[in-house]
């Protein structure tokens, strides 16, 4: 079986200048989003107290809030986890300490029904959020650094460099607008993930750049549209079984993970499809506009063999 | 003809065959179980084991197994949580006097894997269920305490030297010009060099700074960055095995105590859900007083009668059991202690002690007087105790003593003395004993989790489903895709599995969500490989290339667009793992290992199957890929 049977040769480069016009729109709609809904932060990073409690039978929401408000705790969102037996608490911070939480807690749900329990109590003081940002802002500005000078030194060339940069910075800022979009839940986890798309969409990246460099090797003479073209048909039947393969794991979780995984693949998906196109739209055709030759990545062979002489 | 280095099969068949072995804790998972050990870390005898379980048996407890564990400690083995919770019940009401009880895991594996010390990964508290504390030491109070000592010395110095002097000042402040500095004000007139020169010692290492103010000539010495560094660093290790200390009372297994970004210290307590307890243990405070033993009295007679001479109190030496009178009198408190450390000396393992000027003077003259005489070293610890008496909540505050060291004065000394005639192990304890006394600040618990343990359950098992239904999808989807190629990527990326698990499990990982979620990445990661090279094999087949030459450049072609890829994605994943916390490093460390694990099993191990099967063959028509 296969997607192609023949080799493809989609003229990618051509319509360059349509697809920037779509990240444009994307990545602004991404920004704007961030900046005026914001992204609907969990407990990780704002502090507060988070719980999580199962009933019997079908939860009754508006019971619990109620209960909720009448022992004091006026701002509490509660939701479904889940399951429609299972619920999550949100309470903005807290004076109180655990063990009189937990009480008031268990004491309002009891009021609604008496089987109830409370599964999980979790109280965050809010400055553990903000150096969760700080230490993760730091991570990735170093790793970018780092992919930015190995690309650098394999290639031969910056121009290559920004372009898997500019394309690893496009895709969690597409996650993070869905986020910011939809108001799922932004925890741990999906920073995790946040990080697993910048991985993934480096790997399709190098691929594409490593065909690009091979390309350039066998044929100097070719113009470096048509070698970027050639580079991504020869590997886009890889594309897309790896895409393909990777969501079937990530569509699992998605459906059967449960509640606590659903921002995690979510954030996944949308990484994986951002991460294909951005390494054929972004990275590549960045490295096009800024000039990108056979001699970048190959310097004269000539005058290397001068320099060499004694 | 294909040929592939026999070495090369030596090592993938050895490596497979190790990882195996480690990995196969796991597919037997664990057991709930109550663990039992004796409240003074004896270990448990196989009589009273025995006689445990007979007690267990006859009230109706319902366990798999029980034995005494390589740590002493006895552990019940149970089919399931309710069985567990009515044996601890009924264990906790006849045993409580003298065991601690906790619920943990044990390994279902055979007893087998247990004497080899293999074990299945433990389970996070994301899945196991348990308590979760994060602790923010307050290391400023640290840098202010360093701070103090300096005043101390020099105004000491300063007065030996009848220098005399306007005030002391210092500050840990930010911001403020003379941020974590001591600034000393002489009286107008004084001799600035003088004053230098009678400080040199004391203040050695720090940055000076001498000016002339209108009410007369000041001094300011500030620590340097890296000085307040250090001391923070002190502070914070000295918490993290003050915490361990604590823990361990607990008698929880596998509990987890980390150092975690600047200042903050986790606490995990897999298993454990009363808060209440826990925290008043870990929270209370430690204090430290080196007092003289009264040798005049009689201590035994004093603990039989009851009758102390005056002046003195009454302890029990906490490791040898006999009982000593000491003075009243306090040499030295544990905020005086500035360092204490565990050495091998001249005469074998000693503890070398540093004390503030202070202390020191008053060392000197205590010694002086009392050579030959026995000094003793008391820990005193308070934290709060909750307890419910008539239906209210008591709180009481709880103060233990404890005689951590009973040693005779050799000579006369002051701030710099060793105590000797310790075992290393000893030495290492009294350091850390008399470390955990010396600064009592406390931590300020900043998180706390209680994970029930069912939702741990829940999440585990749906985890785990969808790992098993994602992985079936992708096994079932190459061999389609790839047909006999296919299957070969399958043994590969179960093999990549296999040892990915293996290498955690040697790493005493434990699994959590995030965890999980890195495995599953992984398992993309080696599909990309295997795909990779074999979009490879078939671009060489449409060229027109033989077969076998095609599986040749198939992989040697691919092998730079695998190489370069992982490696950049190893950057990331390296970076969070050092960077990272929490989630973020639990993730890092699964996708770090799993890319080499992958490109392992895709490089070495595929291409070690794929020439078995292809290789040897004279003529090969066809591939089925």
């Amino acid at each position: 079986m296969e997607f192609f049977s023949h080799q493809t040769n989609f003229k990618f480069m051509a319509t360059r200048h349509v697809w920037y016009g779509l990240s444009a729109i994307l990545m602004v709609a991404s920004i704007v989003m961030l900046f005026t809904r914001g992204l609907n932060l969990a407990i990780d990073f704002t502090g507060g107290v988070s719980a999580q409690a199962t009933f019997p039978v079908t939860a009754d929401l508006g019971a619990v809030r109620r209960q909720l408000v009448t022992a004091g705790f006026g701002d509490a969102q509660v939701q479904n986890f889940g399951s429609s037996r299972n619920i999550a608490i949100r309470l903005p911070p807290s004076k109180m300490n655990q063990e009189v939480l937990r009480e008031h807690i268990e004491a309002a749900l009891k009021a609604v029904n008496p089987a109830a329990t409370l599964q999980q109590l979790s109280v965050v003081g809010p400055q553990v959020g903000s150096e969760l940002e700080t230490s993760a802002g730091w991570a990735l500005f170093f790793t970018l650094i780092l992919i930015f000078g190995y690309i650098a030194l394999r290639f031969h060339t910056w121009r290559l460099s920004l372009g898997a940069i500019l394309a690893v910075i496009h895709d969690p800022i597409l996650v993070l607008g869905w986020f910011a979009a939809s108001q799922t839940s932004f925890d741990l986890a999906v920073v995790a993930a946040v990080l697993a798309v910048i991985g993934y969409s480096l790997n399709d990246t190098v691929v594409v750049f490593d065909r690009i460099r091979e390309r350039f090797e066998s044929n100097r003479r070719l113009p470096p549209d048509v070698v970027l073209d050639q580079s991504i048909n020869q590997t886009l039947s890889r594309t897309i079984m790896t895409k393909v393969v990777t969501s079937i794991v990530v569509v699992a979780l998605l459906v059967l993970g449960g509640p606590v995984l659903k921002g995690f693949s979510e954030a996944l998906l949308i990484g994986i499809l951002a991460g294909t196109y951005s390494s054929i739209y972004i990275s590549s055709a960045v490295a096009l506009e800024c000039g990108l030759t056979a001699e970048h990545i190959f310097p004269s062979v000539k005058k290397s063999a001068v320099d060499s002489m004694p | 003809m294909l040929e592939y280095a026999r070495w090369k099969y030596i090592v993938i068949v050895a490596v497979l065959l190790v990882a195996l072995l480690f990995a196969l804790p796991n597919v037997f998972g664990s057991a709930p179980a109550l663990q039992l050990a004796h409240k003074d870390h004896s270990p448990v005898t196989a009589a009273e084991a025995t006689s445990i379980a007979d007690y267990l048996r006859q009230h109706g407890v319902h366990f798999e197994s029980f034995y005494v564990d390589s740590s002493g400690r006895l552990m019940v083995q149970f089919a399931n949580v309710p069985d567990e919770l009515q044996g601890r019940d009924v264990a906790d009401a006849e045993y409580q006097g003298n065991y601690i009880s906790a619920l943990s895991l044990v390994p279902r594996a055979p007893a087998f894997f247990r004497a080899l010390g293999l074990k299945p990964m433990p389970l996070g508290l994301d899945l196991s269920g348990g308590l979760d504390l994060l602790y923010q030491v307050d290391v400023n109070s640290a840098v202010q305490q360093m701070l103090q000592n300096y005043s101390q010395d020099s105004a000491r110095a300063l007065a030996a030297a009848k220098i005399s002097v306007r005030n002391i000042t210092f500050t840990t402040t930010s911001g403020s010009p003379l941020q974590n500095a001591i600034r000393i004000a002489f009286a107008p007139g004084t001799d600035l060099d003088a004053a230098q020169k009678a400080l040199a010692s004391t203040l050695q290492g720090l940055t000076i700074t001498t000016q002339n103010g209108a009410d007369g000539p000041q001094l300011v010495a500030a620590m340097t960055q890296a000085q307040v560094k250090q001391r923070e660093d002190y502070a914070i290790e000295q918490s993290v095995t003050i915490l361990r200390n604590r823990v361990n009372q607990l008698g929880v297994s596998e509990p987890a105590v980390t150092r975690q970004g600047v200042d903050r210290i986790d606490v995990q307590l897999p298993g454990i859900q009363n808060a209440a307890e826990v925290k008043n243990l870990l929270g209370q405070i430690a204090q430290l007083e080196f007092r003289l033993q009264d040798e005049t009295g009689n201590a035994v007679q004093a603990e039989q009668t009851g009758d102390v001479p005056l002046g003195d109190k009454l302890y029990t030496h906490t490791a040898m059991g006999y009982p000593l009178l000491l003075k009243r009198e306090v040499i030295a408190t544990g905020d005086q202690l500035t360092n204490a450390t565990a050495d091998s000396g001249q005469q074998g393992p000693e503890v070398n002690v540093t004390l503030n000027s202070k202390a020191g003077d008053n060392m000197l003259r205590t010694t002086r007087q009392n050579v030959g005489k026995h000094m003793a070293v008391v820990l005193i610890e308070k934290h709060e105790e909750t307890s419910t008496v008539n239906g209210k909540k008591v709180t009481r505050e709880v103060t233990t003593q404890r005689v951590v060291n009973d040693a005779t004065i050799q000579g006369v000394f002051s701030d710099r003395f060793e105590i000797t005639g310790l075992s290393m192990g000893e030495a290492n304890d009294l350091a850390i004993l008399l470390r955990s006394g010396s600064l009592p600040t406390a931590n300020v618990l900043v998180s706390e989790q209680v994970i029930g343990p069912s939702l741990g359950r829940d999440n585990i098992r749906m985890g785990i489903t969808a790992l098993v239904i994602g992985m079936a999808g992708v096994l079932v989807f190459m061999a389609i895709y790839y047909k006999v190629f296919g299957l070969v990527a399958d043994l590969v990326l179960l093999a990549n599995v296999v040892v990915l698990a293996a290498l955690l499990s040697m790493m005493g990982a434990s699994l959590s969500l995030p965890g999980i979620a890195g495995i599953i990445l992984t398992v993309g990661i080696a599909v990309d490989a295997n795909v990779l090279i074999y979009e490879r094999i078939r671009e060489e087949i449409r060229k027109g290339v033989s077969p076998q030459a095609a599986i040749r450049s198939g992989f040697e072609k691919a092998f730079s667009a695998i190489a370069d890829s992982n490696v950049t994605t190893l950057i990331a994943g390296v970076v969070l793992w050092v960077l990272g916390t929490g989630a973020v490093r639990g993730f890092a460390i699964v996708l770090t290992l799993g890319i080499f694990t992958s490109m392992f099993t895709s490089l070495m191990g595929s291409r070690a199957l794929v020439t078995l099967m292809y290789g040897g063959r004279r003529k090969v028509a066809r591939l089925p890929i």
